[in-house]
């Protein structure tokens, strides 16, 4: 509820600026506007012009961080073997839900069969991924991992869904301190 | 009339129009681009061929291949009569204009009509029937409010645009467009009478008055054809468009053409009342210093050597001012409407008329 006179209310009367005559003549300020577009013309002519990185052509991904969080990807170790023992904690952490895991079972008589599980199939949706590499914080095998990939496209859904091969090949070959899958430890 | 006339202004007007006027045009789209792009620190295109010089026959094709979109509240007639008439003056006006000497014998002006400078009036305002009829055709708000702004913008300034150039016809004593070159060849360019008797301080007198008509009828020009920052007729950011919101395709492109068209031949008419048209003194020392003047009659092909470079003398003195037009552009904003009316009105009106007689008092001391 409004109380109160509305002539109490704090008013301020801008005044207008006195312009003097070299002011209200204009010319000078058209010539001076004119002076200002011309120094960046000339020095864009003379190259001095700093301009925006030409993107196709000119990529900043040489000077990207180490820790610059791109695409997921899922990598090998060094025996070439895929490091994710399918135990779907990042499918379960991942807060837009773009991670999909179907586990496989390594059979017994396998070399790895300690390792008990594989993921059969593993999908993340790039048009979900929100790049916040959760996934990579809580996966205890080190198997996911946040590339520097970050032009992501397609033209379909069904293009933007990483499948575990397209995964495989953004991540690459790991060599990292998680000695699970080696028969020394 | 004899054949040779006629196969002769054949060809001149194919030459100029096709080989000359359309390309500018075009390229006087991506020029500027070019321009602003630099003025506001950008690249501009780049993308089409080397520094993004095919980009004018990408638009062209882009324009080609879009819906040709006819609105139902339109008049059909009325709605396809007014892009032809927004491009067709501004292409007509360069007839009279002398855009080079002579060329194997032939001189360079389409028609050398006596009435020269009229008929550059007469027509120019022309177009402004393009743009009011189409405002008026496509029956809606906007492309109306464009057209009636057009309108009177025009009467704003057709009467300083014709009172301007008065005095360059007080002293040249003829409308024919030839008549002012040779003139200015005698006796030196009306803004800078270098040549002729450049010891009279009359001459240098006059060249003040000069001065004024010249910025005076430029002013005129930008509003004759639309540029910023007396655009309003378009004006983009209140009338999401003005006169061509509801154009679209080749319809638009004319539209959108007949513009920079206009702005060449406005640019053309400058060049040749207040820059000498085609005629660069180039200076020489034989016999004592001397302005030597290239010359298109001269025999065989130092003759035809001279001819061409008359013509590009001509061009490029049109391209120098088509550069001032695009600088003005992308450094003013434009005027609110009554400062627009105000400016027509009660500055450029009386400032042209006052100086009318400054000159009519001065010419007599230069006979």
């Amino acid at each position: 509820m409004i109380r109160g006179n509305i002539s109490k209310m704090a008013t301020i009367t801008v005044p207008r600026p006195k312009l003097n005559w070299r002011e209200r003549l204009y010319l000078p300020a058209i010539v001076a506007g004119l002076a200002i577009t011309f120094k960046h013309f000339k020095n864009m002519l003379l190259g001095r012009t700093k301009v925006t990185m030409q993107y196709p052509e000119e990529k900043w991904d040489s000077s990207l961080p180490d820790h610059y969080r791109g695409a997921p990807a899922l990598v090998r170790d060094e025996d070439g073997r895929v490091r994710c023992v399918a135990c779907q904690l990042c499918e379960f952490i991942c807060p837009p839900r773009a991670i999909k895991i179907i586990p496989g079972e390594i059979p017994s008589t396998d070399r790895f069969a300690k390792v008990e599980k594989y993921p059969e199939e593993f999908d993340i949706d790039m048009i979900r991924c929100i790049f916040c590499g959760m996934c990579e914080e809580v996966c205890p095998e080190q198997a996911i991992f946040l590339r520097k990939d970050y032009a992501i496209t397609g033209f379909t859904r069904a293009d933007m869904v990483h499948h575990k091969e397209k995964l495989l090949e953004i991540g690459g070959v790991m060599h990292g301190v998680v000695l699970k899958w080696n028969e020394k430890k | 009339m004899d054949s040779f006339f006629i196969i002769t202004s054949l060809l001149k007007i194919i030459g100029i129009l096709f080989v000359v006027i359309l390309p500018m045009v075009s390229y006087a789209v991506y020029a500027e681009r070019k321009v602003s792009a630099a003025i506001q620190d950008r690249l501009g295109p780049n993308r089409v061929g080397p520094a993004g010089l095919f980009q004018p026959i990408a638009d062209m094709f882009k324009l080609l291949l879009k819906e040709d979109f006819t609105p139902r509240a339109a008049n059909t007639f009325y709605y396809w009569l007014a892009p032809c008439l927004a491009v067709m003056p501004a292409i007509i006006t360069i007839a009279v204009v002398p855009f080079g000497s002579t060329l194997l014998g032939v001189p360079m002006v389409i028609a050398d009509v006596n009435v020269g400078i009229l008929f550059v009036f007469a027509v120019a305002s022309l177009g402004v029937y393009g743009i009011v009829i189409g405002g008026w055709a496509s029956n809606s708000k906007y492309p109306f409010l464009g057209g009636i702004r057009s309108s009177s913008q025009m009467l704003s300034y057709e009467l300083s645009l014709g009172l301007a150039v008065i005095p360059v016809f007080l002293l040249v004593g003829n409308l024919r467009l030839t008549s002012v070159v040779h003139y200015q060849i005698e006796h030196g360019w009306l803004i800078a009478p270098f040549v002729g008797d450049w010891a009279n301080p009359w001459k240098w007198v006059l060249t003040i008055p000069m001065l004024i008509s010249f910025v005076v009828f430029t002013i005129a020009i930008f509003a004759e054809t639309n540029r910023l920052p007396f655009d309003l007729p378009e004006a983009e950011q209140e009338l999401a468009g003005g006169y061509n919101t509801e154009y679209s395709s080749m319809k638009f492109s004319l539209f959108f053409l007949g513009e920079y068209a206009a702005m060449i031949t406005g640019s053309a008419v400058i060049v040749t009342l207040f820059f000498g048209g085609w005629h660069l003194p180039i200076p020489s020392w034989h016999g004592g210093f001397h302005w030597a003047l290239v010359d298109g009659n001269a025999p065989g092909w130092r003759g035809v050597l001279g001819g061409l470079f008359n013509i590009a003398t001509f061009f490029a003195k049109v391209t120098v001012l088509i550069f001032i037009f695009m600088w003005v552009r992308w450094t003013l904003p434009r005027f609110r409407y009554d400062q627009l009316m105000r400016l027509g009105w009660l500055f450029f009106f009386e400032i042209a008329l006052v100086n009318i007689f400054v000159v009519a008092v001065i010419v007599p001391f230069i006979r």
